[in-house]
């Protein structure tokens, strides 16, 4: 398969911070590539400038293999975007937000009601179509922006944090229209997001992105077998004492301490659940729960970056120092 | 072709908005109407004959002035457009589709100035109801020396707006230059020809002046023949010269912006 987008050592800086450092990647057509990572790991940057938003400081990049920067018309007729933050007319009907969009990439006058019927259709939003998109609710406005980034048949669909802010219902659903367009439409789709979920349901390769860097690139089955094995949880009053005896007796130092339990990534959970409630009720340790779980894609983040990506959480303490550091509290 | 239409998309936009938003053509009544009647009539009685051209009394006398006074204000304060859109998000949209900057530059800024046309149109209706005398064919030809005049002006306001890019500076900003473009036109009293030097020497510096000039050769016909600056030709010329200069720095300021 080809590779519809390509980058060279693509980087951009600002000032002295480097929001994206040499980063190549190959997004082959069809799939679904996403890129994962906090806040201000650099992905909307790099969607930026692939998007043809913001000027690379140094580097190259193809994007259906336009120039970025020599073709840049070229690369923003042949591509769609859905911002992270709403980009609509509100005081327009959603049909006329998709009429202007229609205009605006050169859609054929004679071919714009088809289409814009069409997609209305696929993102079921036929009977609100002539209210003032004001009206509409959040996933709503969202699903209309989906539909429009569509309407000029672009051949790669960049999608940026296409479900932030949106309820778990309409998160769901929206997971669900992305599919079906990219079936629907046969394009390719580049998304960035920092929910695990989504990039483990929705993605075929992801590119984990910390500090403008590619850590690891994969597909999310992939980068779940290069982790060490399973998670076991556990549940009891005296975490930071069972955190240090799991250290020291038993020597698992992959441990942190997150919203109430201790999770101790080890390669044969089974065998050291018993060992570990061995350990608790030697020391008088009352144990509320112990259960164990299957790698997900948080984890892999752990691994690679030895944070958790939840860093609006504020509560990352790892392993030995984590003890530490609370212990001088 | 995609240019023209993704211009006449944008002028399509500006006017659609415009004519939805019932508070603004609404409240859009208001000011005029105060100025030719209250101050008009008032300051008109106060003053007797002082200001007064033989056979034109003074709210006739400022009418034009009145209309130069909504294109002004209108068309600055449409420069707002570019602030919302960029608050809201859609100017995104815009900025990343494949239209150049100047058809988006030039779509926006005939949309606005149709916005303060049609603004300046409610004037001349204020002023029919009012019976102050204007002629058809001063009406029809006030038409696109209407739009010649708000071309710059809505212009300049855009330029303001994409370099501020806050709404509260973008008040301020306004109020700093609105008011002095205004009172320095010849709009409520002749400038240019006046005994105050230093006046006439910034108003000839003002575009503004010459609109209000050209406005009131066209509305008030022979009796302005003695306050007239210079021939209407002559006035034209130099709003229309002034339009193209905004244009070209209003497109340089879209080029820029991100």
């Amino acid at each position: 398969m080809d590779n519809v987008i390509e980058t060279k050592q693509l980087t951009k800086a600002f000032g002295s911070l480097k929001a994206v450092d040499k980063l190549d990647i190959n997004v082959k057509a069809g799939e679904i590539f996403g890129l994962l990572g906090p806040n201000g790991a650099g992905k909307t940057t790099t969607i930026s400038m692939l998007c043809t938003i913001l000027k690379p400081t140094s580097g190259s990049a193809k994007v259906n293999g336009f120039d970025l920067v020599k073709e840049a018309n070229q690369v923003r007729k042949s591509i769609g975007i859905v911002f992270q933050d709403p980009s609509i007319d509100d005081r327009m009907t959603g049909r006329e937000n998709l009429y202007m969009h229609a205009n605006l990439y050169g859609v054929p006058t004679s071919e714009q009601k088809e289409r814009i019927d069409r997609v209305l259709k696929l993102v079921e939003l036929e009977e609100r179509a002539n209210d003032l998109m004001r009206t509409y609710s959040g996933g709503m406005r969202r699903r209309l922006e989906l539909g429009r980034g569509l309407i000029h048949y672009p051949r790669v669909l960049f999608l940026d944090e296409p479900t932030v802010g949106l309820d778990p219902q309409t998160r769901d659903h929206i997971w669900t229209y992305i599919r079906e367009l990219k079936e629907a439409h046969d394009i390719t789709i580049v998304l960035t997001t920092h929910y695990m979920d989504e990039a483990d349901k929705l993605c075929d390769r992801i590119g984990i992105m910390d500090y403008g860097k590619i850590i690891s690139l994969d597909a999310p089955s992939k980068l779940k077998e290069t982790l060490e094995g399973d998670v076991v949880i556990v549940k009891s009053p005296k975490l930071d004492v069972l955190a240090f005896l799991v250290t020291t007796k038993l020597g698992l130092t992959k441990t942190r301490v997150v919203d109430g339990t201790l999770e101790v990534t080890v390669r044969q959970g089974k065998s050291v659940m018993p060992r570990i409630m061995e350990l608790a009720i030697h020391n008088d340790i009352f144990i509320d729960s112990i259960l164990l779980r299957e790698p997900n894609l948080e984890d892999v983040f752990l691994h690679y970056t030895g944070r958790n990506i939840r860093v609006d959480s504020g509560r990352e303490l790892h392993g030995f120092s984590a003890i530490k550091r609370r212990q001088i509290k | 072709m995609t240019e023209i239409r993704g211009f006449y998309t944008l002028w399509l936009r500006e006017v659609k908005r415009y004519l939805r938003d019932r508070t603004r053509i609404v409240s859009s009544f208001v000011q005029p109407l105060l100025w030719l009647v209250v101050f008009g009539a008032g300051i008109g009685a106060a003053i007797g004959r002082g200001l007064q051209i033989p056979g034109v009394d003074y709210q006739q006398l400022i009418f034009p002035g009145i209309v130069a006074q909504t294109l002004l204000f209108t068309s600055m304060f449409m420069g707002i457009s570019v602030i919302w859109d960029r608050d809201f998000g859609f100017l995104k949209e815009i900025l990343v589709s494949p239209i150049s900057r100047f058809s988006l530059f030039l779509g926006k800024m005939f949309g606005d100035s149709t916005d303060a046309l049609i603004q300046g149109v409610i004037v001349f209706a204020i002023a029919f109801v009012l019976r102050i005398h204007f002629s058809l064919v001063a009406f029809l030809v006030c038409l696109p020396l209407m739009l010649l005049i708000t071309i710059g002006l809505v212009s300049v306001g855009l330029i303001i707006a994409s370099a501020i890019g806050s709404l509260e500076s973008f008040g301020a900003v306004q109020s700093f230059i609105n008011l002095p473009l205004f009172f320095l036109s010849g709009a409520l009293f002749p400038v240019v020809g006046s005994n105050i030097q230093w006046l006439e020497i910034v108003a000839r510096f003002n575009p503004l002046t010459y609109g209000v000039d050209a406005l009131k050769i066209v509305i008030l016909g022979m009796s302005y023949a003695p306050l007239q600056i210079q021939p209407l030709y002559v006035d034209v010329a130099i709003v229309g010269a002034f339009d193209l200069v905004m244009i070209a720095l209003g497109t340089w300021m879209f080029t820029r912006m991100k």
